[in-house]
């Protein structure tokens, strides 16, 4: 059987289906557009996978947003290659019926058999919200069942009832009905509410929201999750590091001298560990996010800053997707799709590369431990950590900087929209939390396993074939056809300070920024000296580039488009080459000036 | 009297949503998120920067409106 769970944002539906099928879930796209497609399989019995599909959420059918026509489309089997679902599960959140209702009466309409997941039914007992089910059942026509998604056994009821069958589709809603005051009618029946809002909601927002303490939390939340995700990973990112070196000396020692050797010691274990390492900041960071996400603060960051936002040519909207994009600027091209508005759309887009994705990490954490001294500064800050939290702050201003032109260059005619729902605030659940936190490690181990390691052995083998005559006197990595193309563009960036090592890291670093990391470490490994063959990364360079490229170097990565991904995600979600070319010459120019002052000022 | 020009912390009643140009999106949408005559109303808070978006209060949910969309929603305080 197909079910489809549907629902308003904010329902807790994906907690839902998250509870239902635990990790068996596969995200894709819908085939032709741009919104997320989440199924999974539940099982019924040894026999028996049911599949479900968690729908995007939605408001009304009655709509122009991409999320909802998606919904809605499917519900009707009106998607191409999509299977109409043979079962609905419309996901209702029992504290905010008045909205829920009137959602679920238009999805009564489909005629599909269904039922309603009274969700978050145990917060609605608490506020004193008393629903009479039978009664709400008997007016609405269509069964409801109280679900709790952040309880382990919070759906048994709503598999028993899916289990029996005995579900039939209702009477559909007449397309007359003013559904506004059906709901109405309904909750005067069957539903008793003492208090309209839930006063710790009341409460949080009164400081939260408000117009200089709110604004103070959210620096400080921004300010700690960066200081803790930079010092909290050390002792993680140490033990990886000392795994890898041993299993590189196990190598070393063990296999015989030759092209093997070479390949596994100074190819991939140098290339791809110096990219495996930063999986605990990636992860803290990821996690940072969620938490935020699951609590419902986003919104009222994205409240406080609206205005902020739409000054510099943004929206309040803009602000989950480029928060997204400090992780990882993929998701967060693919979480635009909330803004409405294209303009607003096409100018966060192309700002969100400036965002200082995870990637970066790798390439900022290697350069600050090289370059910048690890002290303290006003008894509490590392430096490096301050170094850090610059960097990111001089992403999101360029940003708006950025945008600000870009507002200015194409003025909006028509008027702006925010219309954002502020959600219940919400225990984050562990479960929903780790689900998440495990799609982005398995994406990022991924792209490392696939990606990254076949760009690492190419790497390799460029520079160290063709093998140099037994009487070159050069370093073998200089005969190499790598070594070779590293020195022919070397005078293009010798004004910004680049050598021809970082050159040839810079090619493969196009595919993916940390990759410019692996492809260093495998250059110098290459061209290091027979007593230090495993070629530690850090020392060669902190000894062998002065302060003023390492600065360089952090500069250009601040605004470099050295993201393949990012750019293919950029193009499939405007559906624009034009989009795309300019996201590419901005940033390219602005790095190429950044590095260049950079270096200049400081050599 | 529109709901832009509602106070911190007043309460109001709806009286209807003005499309502002043939087949307006926005005012669609008001209507569907239960911006409808009839419907209480409360702003609870201001945006930091003047004082715009403004969040409102409708049912049991919480809307950040910014000021021109809530231009379209007609109110009377009592």
């Amino acid at each position: 059987m197909r079910i489809a769970l549907v629902g308003n944002p904010n329902s807790g539906k994906t907690a839902l289906f998250n509870l239902l099928t635990g990790s068996r879930q596969k995200v894709a796209n819908y085939p032709g557009v741009t919104v997320e497609k989440k199924s999974g399989q539940l099982k019924i019995s040894q026999s028996e996978t049911w599949e479900l599909l968690d729908l995007p959420g939605a408001y009304s059918f009655d709509t122009e947003s991409p999320d909802e026509i998606v919904a809605r489309d499917i519900c009707l089997g009106n998607m191409p290659e999509e299977k109409k679902p043979e079962f609905i599960v419309c996901v209702a959140d029992a504290t905010n019926l008045r909205l829920h209702l009137r959602f679920a009466l238009e999805v009564k309409s489909l005629g599909l058999p269904m039922v309603i997941a009274l969700n978050m039914s145990d917060s609605a007992e608490r506020r004193g919200i008393r629903i009479d089910i039978e009664q709400l059942e008997a007016e609405l026509g269509v069964p409801i069942i109280p679900t709790v998604a952040v309880k382990r056994d919070g759906a048994d009821k709503l598999l028993d009832a899916l289990k029996s069958k005995r579900i039939n589709a209702p009477l559909p809603t007449s397309p007359d009905l003013d559904l506004h005051s059906e709901v109405n009618r309904i909750l005067d029946r069957a539903v008793h509410m003492p208090d309209r809002t839930s006063s710790l909601d009341d409460r949080i927002d009164r400081i939260v929201l408000h117009p200089v303490l709110g604004l103070a939390i959210l620096a400080l939340t921004m300010f700690f999750m960066f200081q803790a995700v930079f010092s909290w990973a050390t002792p993680f990112m140490d033990a990886i590091d000392s795994g890898i070196g041993a299993l590189g000396g196990f190598l070393e020692e063990t296999l015989p001298d030759g092209p093997l050797r070479s390949l596994l010691v100074e190819g991939i274990i140098a290339g791809v560990g110096s990219v495996i390492i930063f999986l605990p900041q990636i992860l803290l960071l990821f996690l940072f996010i969620l938490i935020l996400e699951e609590s419902g603060y986003l919104p009222r960051a994205a409240f406080l800053l609206d205005r902020l936002m739409l000054g510099a040519g943004l929206s309040g909207r803009s602000f989950i997707p480029l928060l997204s994009s400090f992780a990882c600027a993929i998701p967060g091209i693919m979480a635009t799709r909330t803004i409405q508005d294209p303009r607003d759309r096409i100018a966060t887009i192309l700002v969100a590369p400036l965002m200082t994705c995870s990637a970066r990490l790798p390439v900022y954490t290697l350069l600050i431990a090289a370059f910048i001294p690890n002290q303290t500064v006003l008894g509490i800050f590392n430096l490096g950590g301050l170094t850090l939290f610059s960097l990111y702050v001089a992403g999101i201003l360029s940003a708006m900087i950025v945008a600000y032109v870009m507002k200015k260059v194409r003025p909006k005619l028509d008027g702006q929209s925010l219309l954002l729902e502020l959600p219940s605030y919400r225990f984050p659940n562990v479960r929903d939390i780790v689900i998440g936190l495990w799609e982005r490690a398995r994406l990022f181990l991924a792209r490392v396993g696939k990606v990254i390691l076949a760009i690492t052995i190419v790497l390799w083998a460029l520079s160290t074939y063709p093998a140099p005559p037994a009487d070159w006197t050069g370093s073998m990595i200089d005969y190499s056809i790598a070594g070779r193309i590293g020195h022919s563009i070397e005078w293009l960036f010798a004004p910004i300070g680049f050598n021809w090592q970082i050159c040839i890291a810079l090619i493969p670093g196009l595919a993916a920024r940390e990759v410019a990391v692996s492809a260093l470490g495998t250059v110098y490994a290459i061209s290091a000296s027979i007593e230090d063959p495993s070629g530690a990364l850090l020392p060669i360079i902190s000894t062998e580039w002065g302060l003023a490229t390492g600065l360089s170097l952090l500069a250009w990565y601040i605004f470099a488009p050295q993201c393949l991904a990012t750019l293919a995600v950029m193009q499939k979600e405007t559906r624009s080459w034009k989009v795309v070319g300019i996201a590419v010459t901005y940033l390219f120019g602005l790095a190429y000036l950044a590095s260049f002052l950079t270096f200049q000022a400081f050599s | 009297m529109i709901l832009s020009d509602l106070n911190l912390g007043e309460r109001a009643q709806i009286t209807g949503v003005t499309n502002f140009g043939l087949g307006d999106a926005v005012s669609r949408r008001l209507r569907n998120l239960g911006f409808v005559a009839g419907e209480e109303v409360v702003c609870v808070a201001k945006g930091p920067f003047g004082g715009d978006p403004l969040l409102f209060q409708i049912g049991f949910t919480r809307f950040a409106l910014r000021k021109e969309e809530a231009g379209r929603v007609e109110i009377v305080t009592r």
